[in-house]
């Protein structure tokens, strides 16, 4: 049992490395400041877009969201990182990851989105414009706030996704908060900080999945 | 009233949820094929003294006894117990995931475990009683309200009860689907079948109960034959709860 | 060489892709035995955990809840890169296939076990009612009543949740699995040309288009009707 403690739960290897351990949580809230606002606001485009009936608009925006919903997140940011770079675009990681996740989560928001727009009934719409509201006004002030309301788990829990999605830019050697851990690891020969930025992850989110949890019982119970 | 050779008898229930004291203390014994009614306002404690009575609510205090088993001694096998009891929800409860005749053929297999052919047979046998033989393959979304009622009614006389509990069998029921559940009621209570009723169908207990017990706040305030209930009624209350129905 | 020409040979050069592409559908195969893998165990072992809920005993529910919150809450990299780096020091070294399988088993696991419990409780009260009446027991109620209903309710969330974790089996390639983006990025520095990553991005879209798409037919399918 000691020995188990001493290897995983090294308090002296986690002092040793709480310095890099908090740069890359410092990393890791950047990573998520500058991710979940640019996927949410691309998923408002995408489902403002699907709400256009046009098929010339329709098949090309299903296709674009099923292509990087089908694409593994980790595959994407290989093909910015590393691929790009071939046709003389240079990123950077933060640059790829940047993109990637834009590409990757905003058609998951996006798909969202739509779905709370159409569980609203077309009655809203026609009595909002029937008060001479604009359509854009309309859909701002009436459609979209019952919208976000009717998937609010749906945006919680995937919001969750994505910050848990920041870990995988420690592939192209971002300085987040698994990549610092592993550099500490390999260091000391001791797998503490991983078990630190493992119970940071947990402290950090667990609120998040705690309220999700009681979101969707709440979802169920209403039905 | 005949203690001796009763098939349920219930015996100073007492049920409370939380602080709300549901019955205070109520008797309940049905002899052999005998209907008895249970008549009373919302919330006077009919249906929970019916669930208490094949212990879906585990009365607070009281004994129940059924067909000479105690069904609230630790001892006793409750489900080997329960098959004995028939009981008809409000809300029929059928699985709607099974056609009628896996609804009435499962606890026959799974509880009395006899074989596919056996089970079916009994079942196919118990829907042609209620009359619903030509749905057996049907779900219980294509079923009309009425029918899925019968369906429930098979689904507990295909186990052979010695008593049925029927817990407002028709009050989900529309106005016009309401004849065929009575119908198949009245033919089960020709048969000999022992039932114990709570309903509104005040016309149904006048011609065919035995006995009927008004409720009102958790006791029995009056019984006796439905002649006496309906036509002499004692009790205030129960002159008051009969004055309202007509008037409705 | 015109730039489209230039783009073509840097990125679907035929001789690389050629060169490549018995690796990529190595990878490719591996990749579906994993993914088979973690939702056949992460499936079974989520129902499980439902049921063993089901029977409400405090002690091993909390211990459930808390499990369930801990493999939702920790990114899969992370516990894949725990078990593969981490185990080792006590002796015990899982390869990477093992670990990613294990790590991603256990997600599907956790959020398999949230949704079949809230289709559980779904399920009305009258159909436990309806069922034990009949003399039925509490497991065969579960069994023959309840389950079966609790599963139909739970095919579209649990679908899209299976998708997304099956398509970790990527993060697989930092733990060396020789799974599809392995392969590719090993290509890649072999042949100093990105042709194997193309490759590598076909492979995932052979094989995840026709799964998104079954997801949405299967969401559409099953929406609202019981």
């Amino acid at each position: 049992m000691d020995e188990f403690v001493a290897t995983f739960f090294n308090l002296e290897v986690v002092r040793a490395a709480s310095p890099i351990l908090l740069q890359g949580l410092w990393v890791t809230v950047q990573l998520i400041v500058v991710a979940v606002p640019l996927g949410l606001l691309g998923g408002v485009i995408l489902a403002l877009l699907s709400t256009i009936r046009s098929r010339w608009v329709r098949w090309p925006l299903i296709a674009w969201v099923d292509f990087f919903r089908a694409f593994p997140p980790l595959v994407l940011l290989m093909f910015l990182y590393a691929g790009l770079p071939f046709a003389g675009i240079e990123l950077g990681a933060f640059g790829a990851v940047a993109i990637g996740f834009f590409l990757n989560t905003s058609s998951y928001y996006g798909e969202i989105f739509r779905a709370g727009i159409e569980s609203i009934p077309r009655g809203q719409m026609e009595a909002a414009r029937s008060t001479g509201l604009t359509a854009v006004q309309a859909m701002t002030w009436v459609i979209l706030p019952q919208a976000v309301r009717n998937v609010l788990p749906d945006l919680v829990s995937n919001t969750l996704e994505v910050v848990k999605l920041t870990s995988i830019a420690s592939v192209v050697a971002l300085p987040e908060l698994l990549y610092q851990a592993r550099q500490a690891q390999s260091v000391t020969y001791n797998p503490s900080p991983i078990v630190a930025a493992a119970v940071i992850y947990f402290l950090l989110l667990w609120p998040a999945v705690r309220l999700l949890s009681r979101l969707e019982h709440r979802a169920v119970a209403r039905r | 009233m005949l203690s001796g050779g009763a098939i349920l008898e219930a015996r100073g229930i007492h049920k409370h949820f939380g602080h709300l004291h549901v019955l205070k203390g109520v008797d309940l014994v049905v002899a052999p094929r005998e209907l008895v009614f249970i008549i009373g306002p919302s919330g006077s404690g009919k249906s929970t003294l019916l669930r208490c009575c094949n212990r879906l609510e585990e009365p607070s205090s009281g004994s129940v006894v059924v067909d000479g088993i105690d069904l609230l001694d630790r001892r006793t096998d409750i489900n080997a117990a329960r098959r004995r009891i028939g009981m008809v929800f409000q809300s029929f409860n059928l699985y709607p995931h099974m056609t009628a005749l896996g609804n009435v053929s499962l606890a026959l297999r799974r509880v009395l475990g006899r074989s596919r052919e056996e089970a079916e047979e009994i079942a196919h046998a118990a829907l042609r009683r209620v009359g619903l033989d030509e749905k057996a393959n049907a779900y219980p979304l294509e079923l009309s309200g009425g029918q899925q009622q019968r369906v429930a009614i098979a689904r507990a006389i295909a186990l052979e009860p010695r008593v049925m509990l029927f817990d407002e069998p028709t009050s989900a029921l529309d106005p016009e689907l309401v004849g065929g559940v009575l119908k198949v009621m009245r033919e089960l209570r020709e048969s000999g079948m022992t039932m114990v009723v709570v309903s509104h169908e005040m016309g149904f207990a006048r011609a065919a109960a035995d006995r009927v017990l008004f409720m009102d706040h958790g006791l029995v305030v009056e019984e006796g034959p439905p002649a006496q209930i309906f036509g002499e009624p004692r009790a205030e209350r129960l002159r008051g709860f009969l004055r309202d129905l007509d008037r409705h | 060489m015109t730039n489209w020409e230039q783009f073509l040979f840097t990125f679907f050069n035929a001789k690389v892709m050629a060169a490549y592409l018995p690796k990529i559908i190595d990878g490719f195969f591996l990749t579906v035995w994993l993914a088979l893998l973690i939702v056949l165990s992460g499936l079974a072992l989520g129902l499980l955990l439902a049921v063993v809920r089901s029977f409400r005993i405090r002690p091993v529910n909390w211990l459930i809840v808390f499990l369930v919150d801990l493999f939702r809450a920790l990114p899969p990299l992370v516990i894949i890169v725990l078990i593969y780096f981490g185990l080792p020091s006590v002796g015990l070294a899982p390869s990477g296939f093992v670990s990613t399988w294990l790590s991603l088993t256990f997600v599907l696991a956790a959020f398999a076990e949230e949704i079949f419990w809230a289709g559980i409780l779904a399920v009305p009260k009258g159909q436990w009612e309806a069922a034990r009446s009949t003399g039925m027991g509490f497991a065969q109620t579960l069994g023959w009543v309840v389950l079966p209903q609790a599963v139909r309710l739970t095919i579209p969330p649990l679908t899209n949740r299976t998708i997304a974790i099956t398509k970790g089996t990527a993060l697989g390639s930092v733990v060396a699995v020789a799974e599809i983006l392995s392969q590719a990025s090993a290509g890649v520095s072999f042949s100093s040309n990105p042709s194997p990553l193309t490759l590598g991005a076909i492979a995932y879209l052979v094989l995840f288009v026709p799964v998104v798409a079954f997801g949405r037919w299967v969401e559409t399918r099953f929406a609202w009707k019981r």
